[in-house]
């Protein structure tokens, strides 16, 4: 059996490969509940990383040929980033557990060697409170590191730090 | 619904580290704090699907507007698969590279080099029924960083891929066969197993390469596979 491929660092040119429309997975026309996604990347100085690309994956709502269910956003100079996408629902868990809303992200820079792996859940739905991977988080300031806030009418915002002070829980997936 | 198979833990070393003290930029921007292992669910098990509809193939990187890029004309093809062997068809795969001079058409590269008019640097291709991709293009050159005094990158290509879930997120460089930079350069370096990080040499095949016109290289590309045993629910 061959081993899987080792990953090497997206690099900072990664932008020849940016579509900006690719932050909108509604652009097909896909229907639902609209919502923004921003965000900041930030690293152990809490400086900015300009050259992040921030990707997301949903699995609900299933993605089709009008929802692509994956988006890719740059960050700016400020380490801002954006998406417009339709806000999930509940998702399958193992066993019969289900899994609170969220979205899959997937953290690519200058100076990560391997994609960074984490998730963006919403804070103050009451499913929260029984997500398995929540719940497998002890510390309350670690969780809150996974859980935007709806900074206004369907806009949810999470900065995400690669390091120090109010980490982001990365994951191994 | 069954649980989806979990993912195999890649082997020791086979993988880079996020802390890796001799890639400067890692400094800042590793997570000091222990990764939280999450079971494979239907988040990480499914992923992506790009139809060539939305996403069209750009397979041919060595032309732009039918004019020819400058440098050494490449074809590269191999086999996207994974770790059971098995093929994952239609499945994207990005590229992008700098161009024979070892520039990157990128505002953000200001090495001095020059530009190629007729070169962009990027591609996506799909793979077929039997995982098999393939892309012509030029031979990228080796350009300086500021890693360390005198650092210059080895000849690489870019690559992006997919799979069918979300786990199997590859991010990578292919290098060239006999480069005297590789054994300098801490991003290749970065995966402490050799055997590992030779897997992102390209092999020269003559049999690929066409007379007259140009090299060709063969890259396979493995994305993770599921653990044999599968863990019981928790």
């Amino acid at each position: 059996m061959p081993p899987a491929t080792p990953n090497q660092t997206i690099g900072p040119y990664w932008h020849l490969i940016e579509h900006p429309e690719w932050a909108d997975l509604t652009r097909f026309g896909a229907n639902g509940e609209a919502i923004t996604i921003s965000g900041r990347v930030l690293d152990g100085d809490g400086d900015a990383v300009a050259d992040a690309a921030v990707e997301i994956w949903q699995a609900d709502p299933p993605a089709d040929d009008r929802f692509p269910g994956f988006g890719r956003a740059r960050c700016d100079t400020e380490g801002r980033f954006h998406f417009r996408t339709l806000k999930p629902g509940p998702v399958a868990g193992r066993g019969n557990a289900w899994q609170a809303p969220h979205l899959a992200l997937a953290l690519h820079a200058r100076g990560i060697l391997k994609p960074l792996f984490s998730r963006l859940y919403f804070a103050g739905d009451p499913r929260n409170e029984t997500d398995p991977l929540l719940a497998s988080i002890a510390d309350s300031a670690r969780r809150a590191t996974l859980l935007a806030d709806e900074v206004a009418p369907a806009h949810w915002h999470l900065d995400i730090r690669l390091q120090g002070a109010g980490e982001t829980v990365f994951l191994e997936l | 619904m069954p649980d989806p198979a979990l993912f195999r833990t890649p082997a020791a070393g086979s993988q880079p580290l996020y802390d890796t003290p001799s890639y400067g930029s890692t400094a800042k921007r590793h997570p000091k704090i222990a990764l939280v292992p999450v079971p494979t669910t239907l988040t990480e098990a499914s992923g992506p699907r790009f139809s060539p509809h939305h996403f069209p193939a750009i397979a041919d990187l060595s032309t732009l507007a039918g004019k020819p890029a400058l440098g050494e004309r490449i074809i590269v093809e191999g086999r996207v698969m994974d770790e059971d062997g098995r093929p994952i068809p239609h499945t994207m795969v990005e590229i992008w590279q700098a161009n024979a001079a070892g520039r990157y058409d990128h505002p953000g590269d200001q090495h001095d080099a020059p530009l190629d008019p007729n070169f962009h640097g990027e591609g996506r291709v799909f793979s077929d029924e039997e995982g098999r991709y393939r892309f012509v293009s030029i031979k990228p050159g080796s350009y300086p960083w500021r890693n360390h005094p005198n650092a210059w990158r080895p000849n690489h290509i870019h690559f992006s891929l997919f799979g069918a879930g979300f786990a199997q997120r590859l991010i990578t460089q292919m290098y060239f066969p006999g480069d005297p930079l590789l054994e300098l350069d801490p991003i290749y370096l970065a995966i402490a197993d050799r055997a590992a990080r030779e897997r992102l040499i390209a092999r020269f095949d003559i049999a690929l390469t066409k007379p007259e016109w140009a090299l060709g290289y063969r890259f396979d590309i493995v994305l993770r596979g599921r653990a044999a045993t599968p863990m019981e629910n928790a």
